[in-house]
């Protein structure tokens, strides 16, 4: 494990940033290729938001991932902010590409659709998140109160599994193994923390 | 000794590969001149037009078989494409029974003895709010009804779809109880805008559509239409019907297209056209689909919210 973490130091962050803005340009050669079927709309709202999602139970992977000694910590600024992307580009693809700027429904769908609702809540959730990344902010804020604000995090992927799981006519394997990740994710926290070096020490 | 099929699916012809090789066929005849060659070497059904077809342009076979539902092979839109290959429809036979005066187990070719086919192009919303131009070819319903004779006691039609977990992957899935079941009220049946659908842009159903039999109507939500009909019974109540089974809330027995009565979860005031590609936005859904003219009063005195 030792031998993986000093392999993994040497790997800059901008890997990381590239590799998550791949599948961002997959899916536009795509789209322009004509590739996504006869309904190029929802593929691409949905590939975004699915993106989103699955890089949001990356960053929260880190922690628990520490925990049994595999740190991935200084990569987890690019997996978040990779995340906020892929959510801002979903909403955009709802507003523009499947709501075609009906504005008058979009407020209608925010205020009435539990669904819309939830997925706005955790887009929102990710703003002061995507906002305070920096190390300048970190630093602004102080290190305690930067942990207590990004626990916001927790908030946003309850609300984007519980997006999902709303709109979805029927409930198959793949949004369950996003509830039972999500579940898994979030429960690993509330085990009271035991640190690596210790145990190492023991 | 008896034939042995060792042929798998493996040896099929991926679907994409074989649309590639219609697709070269279709440039080598336009290369020619010849049309002939050009059109597969399948035989056209002949079906007369009806005033009933919409003049929008309709969607691709492309869009029509290759993006639909029918869980039957899958929750995806592409699964029906992909894995209804190995259904077996032929032989197909319809047990017809309940309150008719000729019940009975009827191969297709009598079921569909006598009744004139027509080309009927009809919108085809989905209750997910996108919709479809399709050019359907069927019969209507009430000439089959009328064949087995309705009894004075049957106020409804209800439908079943066949069930064989073996060439349909999907049945395997516990989400939905199979089969498959819908219903109409029998006034809704016998309205000459329900057609039982045979094929569509002048080829016998696609399997991926409902082959070789099944339902349309088009005022109503397309998990209506049900597909590859093996069943139909005339009963005197309301009979139970699988989205509903499911999800009472959400899908009525009536399911008619109205743009007024939002879906808990989702808006029904707009839909997305598929085909009209990634920029195309949203048009207005209209009451009944677009059908309010002729099935209106068939809802006359009745709160379709509630109703719905």
């Amino acid at each position: 494990m030792d031998r993986l973490n000093s392999a993994l130091r040497r790997v800059p962050t901008w890997v990381v940033y590239l590799a998550g803005v791949l599948p961002f340009l997959w899916l536009a050669w795509n789209t322009v290729q004509g590739n996504l079927g006869p309904d190029p709309v929802k593929a691409v709202e949905h590939r975004l938001g699915e993106l989103g999602l699955q890089l949001l139970l990356a960053s929260l992977a880190v922690t628990p991932l520490r925990r049994v000694g595999l740190n991935l910590l200084r990569y987890r600024r690019a997996l978040g902010l990779l995340t906020f992307g892929y959510v801002a580009l979903h909403l955009t693809a709802w507003v523009w590409l499947d709501m075609g700027l009906r504005w008058s429904e979009v407020t209608a769908d925010l205020w009435k659709r539990p669904y819309i609702i939830l997925g706005m809540v955790g887009f929102v959730v990710l703003l002061p998140l995507a906002a305070t990344s920096s190390n300048a902010a970190i630093r602004r804020i102080g290190p305690v109160a930067w942990r207590r604000l990004h626990r916001l995090a927790y908030v946003a992927v309850i609300a984007g599994v519980a997006h999902l799981l709303l709109l979805v006519k029927v409930w198959t394997l793949s949004e369950l193994t996003y509830v039972a990740i999500a579940i898994l994710l979030l429960g690993v926290r509330l085990w009271p923390a035991t640190r690596p070096q210790s145990r190492a020490a023991a | 000794m008896r034939f042995r099929n060792d042929l798998t699916w493996a040896d099929v012809t991926p679907r994409p590969l074989w649309l590639n090789r219609r697709v070269m066929l279709a440039g080598a005849g336009a290369l020619l001149a010849t049309p002939a060659l050009a059109t597969p070497a399948l035989a056209r059904i002949e079906a007369a037009k009806s005033a009933f077809s919409t003049t929008d342009a309709p969607n691709s076979l492309e869009d029509i078989t290759t993006y639909n539902n029918f869980y039957e092979f899958g929750t995806g839109k592409e699964d029906p494409a992909t894995y209804a290959g190995g259904l077996t429809t032929d032989p197909w036979s319809i047990v017809i029974d309940g309150l008719v005066d000729k019940p009975g187990t009827y191969d297709l070719a009598d079921v569909m003895k006598d009744q004139p086919l027509e080309e009927r192009i009809y919108r085809f919303r989905c209750v997910e709010a996108w919709s479809m131009i399709v050019p359907w070819i069927g019969f209507e319903m009430a000439g089959l009804l009328n064949r087995v004779g309705v009894q004075p006691g049957a106020k409804f039609v209800a439908f079943e779809t066949l069930v064989r977990p073996e060439e349909m992957p999907g049945q395997s899935s516990p989400f939905i109880e199979w089969p498959y079941r819908e219903g109409l009220r029998l006034d809704e049946a016998m309205h000459p805008l329900t057609i039982l659908a045979t094929g569509l842009y002048g080829e016998p159903m696609p399997k991926q559509n409902g082959a070789p039999i099944r339902l349309v109507v088009p005022w109503k939500y397309g998990f209506k239409s049900i597909k590859s009909i093996v069943k139909i019974s005339l009963v005197a109540e309301m009979p139970k019907t699988t989205w509903n089974m499911l999800q009472p809330g959400e899908y009525g027995f009536y399911s008619n297209v109205n743009p007024t009565v939002d879906h808990p979860r989702w808006s029904q005031a707009s839909e997305r056209r598929i085909g009209s590609g990634l920029f195309g936005g949203r048009q207005d859904t209209l009451m009944f689909n677009g059908y309010e003219e002729q099935v209106a009063s068939l809802y006359a005195g009745q709160d379709l919210a509630a109703d719905y």
